[in-house]
């Protein structure tokens, strides 16, 4: 797979684009940079950029580049897609190519265009074909070595002029094995195998990039992966000398556009981690130790657990892991302390953050605790809401695109390479600890989050209508699982909830959330039901934890209100009845208004609301019923 | 299989991606010497847009014959569907 897949599509990208080319700003630039784009619209915001831009912005806090590609085939079209990458990164980038096949003169004559382009790094990009020039199955073994090692000499006679020339890095790309076998299965008893001699001549350039200290462009290393179909097309190739296929330009200058990030120190350094649904199945919550999906025993279970792995190996490597859940911390922590199939354990957090806050201020704290920049974090959340709001938020932040299905996970983060490392030392290995050993908690800052404008973007509605038969399963479900947003905890059976819909005195309302991300299914169910004394007692109010700081709870009570008024009813009576679980609740109906009645010593209230005095909340939730 | 329509249809999405502008009205006669910017690269744009698009490749012979943009309409409707 060579798409983008980590980036998010775009819909209004055209759009957007054509309004850039009219008002060109860099941030809007760099935000074009960042969505899943194919190789025609990489060329179309390259031409965008290069027109508004001829000249980098002042002030940019990342070094421009000047990068001398050289090769020995047709390599413009993937020009564009390596400053694109670079603008991914907030790094503008200058690229020159050299005229057909004129790499190694170029090099070598200092009054050639190539010296006077004054190249900051150098990317060597030799196609396979030219590297097997005279390489064929009629060779001896020593033949075949003595074709290798001239071949390894050249390479290294380039990388000796171009460094003599310029003082910058050189990036040296893998050979992509293009060619066929012509013996089969044991094509290495064939001394003058081509696709033998570029495997040969890969293995070499990794020693020989060792004692040079020269960087690899593993390209062969990717097509193993994607498919050598993917990466390279002969039909092109015999039409106009592309030995990497157009399709696959955008991925290709993405992993150049990583390096030249790396060589600036600009890698990403934390993988921040959602709990629910991340890194393990269910809502801790809500589901307990023993609910939750983790381990082995489903395939699901399965598959957390091998993201949490590669997280792992990801911080022994050197990156730091951090959590951000919404969550109780007594709930975020119990299975890092108790589960036996979890993979990391809380030595291996650096910085843990389980609260209700939302998600963007409490990243922010976590750079803050790190004492790192926000532009070093990664963040993986399985909830389309918080990882929309983090990218509107905190724009620097990457907020890899992932579906539901946790098996998909370690893919996303190794393909979008945001931690490339050019190294690895002990210190790396250790870095965990260090983090934890100076760390200082602060209290998190006031919110600064612009959350408004966010929930005003994301058009919600919510559609509710009575309880009825055809939801019944996912409303008794819903009773029996909801632990944290549950105010009184009364669980129903089948038939209670149809007791409710056949009661003239008593309404069942499920409400269903839609925003322009998708349909977030039924989230709340409500009873309610009138006293002889004209009062409406909310039996219950339960919500998914999923939405919360969405503004359901005041849109929700505005529905209560309106529909207890349709029978008769006065006043609404709000009762919290306290559960080891369900604590974030406690004062639920004194922030929307009510007034408290009494408390018991358990920690329940009582309270009331006169809907005589009551106005309407205004929210930015559409109500519709349905 | 895709309507002549249809193809013209879709085709105009991949130009107006391919070269940006909103403006450009495909016709049977459209070559690329009457297009601003239609070099051989824009062609293999074009080409692997619509190869994409309508789940087909184009063989080496097809490629050569292609003279405008009714020719390639033509050998877009042979091959898909």
């Amino acid at each position: 797979m060579t798409d983008l897949h980590w980036l998010p599509p775009v819909p209004d990208w055209r759009p957007r684009l054509r309004a850039f080319t009219a008002a060109p700003t860099w941030d809007e630039a760099v935000a074009l940079a960042n969505a899943r784009l194919n190789f025609v619209l990489v060329n179309a915001l390259d031409e965008a950029v290069r027109r508004s831009f001829p000249q980098p912005p002042p002030n940019l806090a990342t070094k421009t580049v000047r990068l001398a590609v050289l090769g020995s085939n047709t390599l413009t079209h993937l020009l564009p897609a390596i400053r694109v990458a670079g603008l991914r990164r907030g790094i503008w980038v200058d690229t020159y190519e050299n005229d057909f096949g004129q790499y190694h003169q170029e090099l070598a004559d200092p009054a050639s265009a190539l010296h006077a382009f004054k190249p900051t790094a150098v990317l060597l990009a030799l196609d396979a074909y030219h590297l097997t020039a005279g390489v064929t199955a009629g060779m001896d073994s020593e033949a075949a070595d003595a074709a290798l090692a001239e071949v390894r000499d050249r390479i290294r006679e380039t990388w000796r002029l171009a460094r003599d020339a310029f003082r910058g890095p050189i990036l040296q790309q893998t050979a992509l094995p293009l060619h066929l076998p012509v013996l089969g299965n044991n094509e290495h008893r064939l001394p003058g195998s081509r696709i033998r001699f570029i495997a040969r001549l890969n293995d070499a350039l990794r020693s020989m990039a060792e004692e040079d200290a020269i960087d690899l462009l593993a390209i062969d290393d990717r097509a193993a992966r994607d498919g050598i179909g993917k990466w390279h097309d002969i039909a092109l190739w015999h039409r106009s000398k592309q030995e990497v296929s157009p399709t696959a330009a955008p991925l290709y200058g993405d992993l150049v556009g990583r390096w030249l990030a790396a060589k600036q120190g600009r890698s990403f350094k934390c993988l921040v981690l959602d709990l629910d649904n991340t890194l393990w199945g269910g809502v801790i919550g809500d589901d307990g130790l023993e609910g939750i999906a983790l381990g082995q025993g489903s395939a699901l279970g399965e598959a957390y657990v091998a993201f949490q792995d590669y997280a792992r190996e990801q911080a022994r490597r050197g990156v730091i892991l951090a959590v951000c859940s919404k969550n109780d911390e007594a709930n975020a922590l119990e299975p890092f302390e108790k589960h036996p199939d979890m993979v990391l354990k809380r030595a291996d957090i650096a910085s843990f953050v389980a609260n209700w806050s939302n998600k963007a201020d409490n990243i922010r704290a976590i750079a803050q605790e790190l004492n790192i920049g926000l532009d070093a974090l990664v963040f993986v959340d399985d909830n389309p809401f918080e990882r929309n709001l983090v990218r509107q938020e905190l724009p620097m932040v990457a907020v890899p695109e992932v579906s539901d299905d946790p098996t998909g996970y370690p893919l996303a983060l190794a393909d979008a390479g945001y931690f490339e490392g050019l190294s690895v030392t002990d210190e790396d290995r250790e870095r965990t600890s260090q983090y934890q050993g100076n760390k200082a908690r602060d209290l998190l800052k006031a919110a600064v989050t612009d959350l408004p404008s966010y929930l005003r973007g994301l058009e919600m509605q919510l559609v509710w209508k009575r309880f009825d038969r055809i939801g019944l399963q996912r409303i008794v479900q819903l009773i029996n699982k909801s632990n944290q947003f549950n105010l009184t905890t009364r669980r129903y059976t089948d038939e209670d909830v149809v007791a409710v819909m056949a009661d003239p005195d008593a309404f069942g309302l499920q409400l269903r959330l839609l925003d322009r991300f998708g349909d977030n299914g039924v989230i709340a169910i409500i009873v309610g039901r009138l006293l002889a004394n004209k009062d409406l007692d909310i039996d219950t109010w339960l919500m998914s934890c999923r939405v919360l700081g969405r503004q359901v709870e005041p849109t929700t009570l505005n529905l209560i209100a309106q529909e207890a008024a349709k029978l008769g009813a006065r006043r609404l009576i709000g009762t919290y009845i306290p559960t080891k679980k369900n604590a974030m609740v406690k004062d639920h109906y004194a922030k929307l208004g009510f007034t408290v009645m009494e408390t018991d010593a358990a920690g329940g209230n009582r309270t009331i609301l006169d809907l005589a005095q009551y106005t309407p909340a205004e929210t930015f939730i559409h109500v519709v019923e349905g | 299989m895709p309507s002549e329509s249809e193809i013209y249809a879709g085709l105009t999405e991949i130009f107006a991606d391919v070269f940006m502008r909103d403006d450009l009205a495909l016709t049977p006669a459209l070559t690329a010497k009457q297009v601003e910017g239609w070099d051989s690269f824009k062609q293999i744009e074009i080409i692997m847009s619509a190869e994409e698009r309508w789940g087909i490749k184009f063989t080496t012979r097809e490629l050569d014959s292609l003279q405008s943009v009714g020719d390639l309409v033509r050998v877009i409707g042979t091959k898909a569907g």
